[in-house]
């Protein structure tokens, strides 16, 4: 089976409502950390961690600049600057141009794990109507991590699975009742 | 670079800072490596190397190509009036305190183009502080200050920053602070007329004065803990008891040797130094 260090969420246009959905059903004790990168506007970060902090009993927080990452902690990148990760698994963050019209960016969270977590990475791509994560989960998969999608089908905005599905090889494709148990099963 | 091998491609980025450090005398060894690695890569696509030597030795030998290493390395995005809630504090909290003194010194540490330094100049005039004020506004980076200093900023942008200024409590009107110039909005003179720009490198400089205010924002992120300590040193050596230091909205004062000495206003980043 898979060894995960590290579980990465990106999504933009209409991923809330599948992680309002999926942190519900998230086993209490995992053994990486959920890190998760929503396109969203700046100044509404309270508001999405404590919409996402009434679904589990997992802490979830807004990552700080230096914090060490941990287990059994869902992280929320805040806005309006890009997260990176440095190799000693504490969080940077950079204020720079956006990536893909957007700040936060999936592609460099994606591409920044991947050259940290190398193997020992999970990645997916949820709803959105934008390229980015593509190139994030390109990244992911040259360094030996896979690939996840939200079933484009069965996603509120296709286009980005969709885009991640043609021009990424996928490792699998979940619908949204599936997301939690996969994540639940990669812990040990 | 090696781009599938982590391990070799972080080797290189350390040759590069020893290189900096060691010919041009610019110390990035304290910076944060995962943005530092994220900028010279894309750096070395941008600018289509072939092989790690190659750009290496264009680094190294050619210093107008470094200048141009420097100023891609460095993040100098910026914006007048960011986090307008922050403006709000400075506008109805902090200005007004200072505004008891004589004369009001204000350092803007790390200002890149400008955009924060012609922000609180446009609250002290309002406060009609400005007369009694100087605001220096410092970077690494010659070139950002270079432009900075000329005040113009891309029309497209006058729309975020006018919305960003009302809602940081601004009344007046907004573009009776510009020139609409072709594509350009060109500050007016009394915008700037407070303001002295200056290089001035927060690793390896010293204090230069003592200050009121010093706002250093979205720049101690990219700085590793220990280099933190240091910037944070010498900010507390350049503030009059209590003056007040402001951070980017994701930046603390927590960690460090001098917090102890700081107290922080509720509504924003900022440290009054109380001892």
């Amino acid at each position: 089976m898979k060894h995960c260090n590290a579980f990465i969420i990106g999504g933009s246009a209409g991923s809330l409502d599948v992680l309002l959905k999926v942190l519900p059903s998230l086993d209490l004790l995992l053994s990486f950390p959920i890190i998760i990168v929503l396109h969203r506007k700046p100044g509404t970060d309270n508001v999405l961690t404590g919409l996402l902090s009434s679904k589990t009993k997992l802490p979830v927080k807004e990552v700080e600049e230096k914090e060490k990452i941990n287990r059994s902690t869902i992280y929320i990148a805040p806005s309006d600057y890009h997260l990176l990760i440095e190799n000693n698994k504490t969080f940077s963050l950079d204020a720079s141009e956006k990536v893909n019209f957007s700040r936060p960016s999936i592609d460099v969270i994606f591409q920044s794990a991947a050259e940290v977590y190398r193997e020992d990475l999970v990645c997916l791509l949820l709803s959105g109507s934008n390229n980015d994560g593509i190139e994030g989960l390109k990244k992911v998969k040259e360094n030996g991590g896979m690939a996840i999608i939200q079933n484009p089908l069965s996603a509120a905005v296709s286009y980005m699975p969709q885009q991640a599905a043609l021009h990424v090889n996928i490792d699998e494709v979940l619908e949204i009742e599936d997301i939690a148990p996969y994540i639940n099963q990669l812990s040990k | 670079m090696n781009l599938d091998s982590t391990e070799k491609s972080d080797e290189q980025i350390e040759i590069l800072l020893s290189d900096a450090l060691e010919i041009y005398g610019y110390d990035f060894t304290g910076y944060s490596r995962a943005s530092l690695k994220r900028r010279i890569m894309r750096l070395y696509v941008l600018d289509q190397f072939v092989s790690f030597a190659e750009f290496r030795y264009k680094v190294r030998t050619e210093p107008g190509y470094f200048k141009r290493f420097l100023e891609q390395i460095t993040i100098n995005v910026t914006e007048m009036f960011r986090d307008p809630e922050f403006y709000k504090t400075l506008r109805k909290e902090v200005l007004p305190k200072l505004g008891t003194y004589p004369f009001i010194r204000i350092w803007v540490a790390g200002c890149s183009t400008g955009e924060e330094a012609y922000s609180i100049s446009i609250l002290l005039k309002e406060l009609n502080f400005l007369k009694k004020s100087l605001i220096y506004a410092t970077d690494i980076n010659s070139t950002v200050l270079e432009k900075a200093a000329q005040a113009m900023i891309p029309l497209s942008k006058m729309k975020q920053y006018s919305e960003n200024y009302i809602a940081s409590g601004g009344s007046e009107n907004f573009s009776d602070y510009y020139a609409a110039n072709y594509s350009l909005a060109r500050l007016n003179d009394d915008v700037k007329a407070k303001i002295v720009f200056s290089t001035h490198n927060l690793v390896s400089e010293n204090s230069f004065n003592e200050f009121q205010l010093i706002l250093c924002r979205n720049v101690i992120i990219y700085f590793d803990r220990q280099l933190q300590t240091k910037v944070f040193e010498l900010f507390d050596n350049s503030l009059e008891k209590f003056g007040y230091l402001a951070l980017g909205s994701k930046e603390t004062l927590d960690f460090s040797t001098i917090s102890k000495n700081y107290k922080k206003l509720d509504s924003a980043k900022i440290w009054q130094k109380i001892r």
